[in-house]
């Protein structure tokens, strides 16, 4: 309950940081952190709480964005339709890579690998359809107003985004407080225990990767809107898929708030960067390649890990003291 | 139906690509045989040693050809180093870190490539470049047919390598039993490093034989990362035989894909192939165990 009550203490804080962020350039800031932080839960749901590494998130989060866009471009459907087709049809992606995957027992890398080689298949398959806009990429004419899903001050995007974070947070919280998020971690940890203990592997791992998909999808709707524009790169490429991982692994997997933290530590890193290098290319990426190495080798419980670390050892310190 | 005249020489096209293929792939098979990891930054440092090759040829004006004589064994220093100063200390007991890593490093040397080499595409200028060699009525490149050649002759050098000598024993005993292989007073971390080096070595000779009728840019490892994978998988992780086989089928496929369905969906054949053996025999073509 103490976590339930600190969950919605900062989320109450981030719900009013529109009022005291007035300069749209941090907006876009404070909305990319909490973006990150929405795509770095969404993988933690999976390969988090679940032990289940996807190099591939980018396939449901680019097939929520292209559902978005093309229902409104193509069909001239309204986007908070799009909102939920999209949300519903990222399911559907991970329910079939889901199945294709966990039905026969891929484990640890080479699940990594199908995801990735789903994606690809998916980056392709936008890059030759027309619906999608091919290579050139499709473009949602810019209409603004709440009704379009669309909005005229970036706090509007702000609160949409808040409130999709809101639930994926929440959901990961029920993760670590339910029978399913136990069973859910006795497969991470042990997955021939688990079901020894008459846990049924695929099952868990099905709903894992469901409800990450529906998170990443959302994501994917989130950014089309907000960006009003995608091509197969945007939606299906790695950078969304590394950026996915990066989070949780920074912030430490399997915790409620590591997304969080990951999210403020990386996008903090890469403003300073861009204030002292310049915006060069390819340099924010050399930057987050270089943090996840040393995460691996030196903190691979990540920063809420080397937190707990360190205070637990401060702790045995000062009890240390008292004794002595 | 197009006919044999067309096919013929897709064919043997797709031989000679699917021989470098199967090269890269080589590297990845002996990496993953002997170090139960998977190397994410394999097309990354393939991409690295095509500019080593590319520079060696516009700067001091070495032929790629006589490049494999310096690429190889920086490619095999730096391979060994990657392995001992970072990729080897970073498992924690757990393979997905080791993943982690090396997907890490690749992100890394692709961006840092792209920072230092910009992101123009480039291409080597050799006399040889656009000579054809006439095989069964079929005109091929000579730099393909030459890579072909020299692929398969590294294949057999490798072979002799793991079976001939006291590193490949080594090796292979490491391979199969990491404990006993200990005990015996074996060198656990020399010979993973001497591994992993050996598989980027490989990667070093394909860029030199790759270079001549190809290309370089800081994005060129990703095109081949997945269908090495692709290959590796097919034929069974950890084995010789099945990834030749696997990169000469891949490249086949690939061929004649591209001849039938145009060359982006010729692609997507090589990633249905990769999840359908994958999800429906993860073992490979020739493999024994996940």
């Amino acid at each position: 309950m103490r976590q339930l009550a600190l969950l919605g203490l900062v989320f109450a804080a981030l719900f009013t940081l529109p009022f005291f962020v007035e300069s749209e350039s941090w907006r876009t800031t404070i909305i990319m952190t909490l973006y990150a932080a929405l795509l770095g839960q969404a993988w933690n749901i999976l390969g988090g709480y679940g032990g289940q590494f996807s190099f591939g998130h980018a396939a449901f989060f680019g097939t929520g964005a292209y559902t978005v866009a093309v229902l409104q471009v193509q069909l001239g459907l309204n986007p908070w339709l799009g909102l939920v087709a999209g949300g519903a049809l990222a399911v559907g992606v991970a329910a079939f890579i889901g199945f294709t995957t966990f039905r026969y027992g891929l484990r640890g890398s080479y699940f990594a690998l199908v995801t990735l080689a789903f994606a690809e298949v998916l980056r392709i398959l936008s890059n030759t359809v027309p619906f999608t806009g091919a290579g050139v990429g499709i473009l949602i004419p810019l209409d603004p107003g709440a009704a379009n899903l669309q909005f005229a001050s970036k706090a509007g995007f702000y609160w949409l985004l808040w409130a999709i974070t809101l639930g994926a947070f929440l959901t990961a919280w029920w993760i670590g407080h339910s029978r399913f998020g136990a069973r859910l971690m006795a497969v991470r940890d042990n997955e021939d225990a688990a079901r020894a203990l008459g846990v049924d592997p695929f099952r868990v791992k099905m709903r894992a990767i469901m409800l990450s998909g529906l998170f990443s999808g959302l994501a994917g709707v989130f950014y089309a809107q907000f960006f009003l524009y995608l091509d197969p790169g945007i939606a299906y490429g790695p950078a969304v898929s590394v950026e996915s991982l990066l989070v949780p692994i920074v912030g430490g997997m399997g915790t409620l708030f590591g997304p969080l933290l990951g999210a403020v530590a990386l996008h903090a890193v890469s403003e300073v960067t861009r204030e002292v290098i310049g915006d060069l290319p390819g340099i924010s990426l050399v930057i987050y390649g270089t943090i996840l190495v040393i995460m691996v080798l030196f903190a691979p419980r990540g920063l809420s890990g080397l937190v707990s670390r360190l205070t637990r050892s401060a702790r045995r310190k000062t009890e240390g003291d008292r004794h002595a | 139906m197009p006919d044999m005249a067309i096919i013929v020489p897709s064919v043997l096209n797709g031989l000679t690509t699917g021989a470098l293929y199967a090269l890269v792939a080589l590297g990845l098979t002996l990496i993953y045989g002997v170090l139960h990891i998977i190397n994410f930054a394999h097309g990354a440092l393939l991409m690295l040693g095509l500019y080593a090759v590319y520079y060696l040829n516009v700067q001091f004006g070495i032929d790629p050809y006589v490049a494999l004589l310096i690429v190889p064994p920086g490619m095999f220093a730096l391979g060994y180093a990657l392995q001992r100063g970072i990729i080897g200390r970073a498992s924690h007991g757990r393979d997905e870190n080791i993943l982690l890593v090396t997907l890490g490093l690749a992100i890394v040397i692709e961006n840092l490539s792209l920072f230092l080499f910009k992101s123009d595409t480039r291409i080597v200028d050799v006399p040889y470049g656009f000579q054809v060699v006439e095989i069964f009525g079929a005109f091929l490149p000579l730099p393909k047919v030459v890579a072909f050649a020299g692929a398969l002759i590294t294949a057999a050098l490798l072979w002799l390598i793991m079976s001939k000598t006291d590193l490949g024993r080594a090796i292979r005993a490491l391979a199969k039993e990491r404990k006993g292989a200990q005990l015996v007073g074996i060198d656990v971390e020399h010979v993973f490093a001497m591994s992993f080096g050996l598989g980027i070595a490989c990667l070093g000779v394909a860029a030199c034989l790759l270079l001549p009728s190809y290309y370089v840019n800081p994005q060129v490892g990703h095109g081949f990362v997945l269908i090495a994978f692709t290959i590796v998988v097919l034929g069974g992780m950890g084995s010789f035989v099945g990834a030749l086989l696997g990169g000469l089928i891949i490249g086949v496929v690939e061929a004649l894909g591209g001849l039938f369905f145009g060359e982006s969906l010729g692609q997507l054949g090589i990633f249905l192939i990769f999840i359908l053996v994958l999800v429906f025999r993860p073992t490979g073509l020739l493999g024994h165990k996940v």
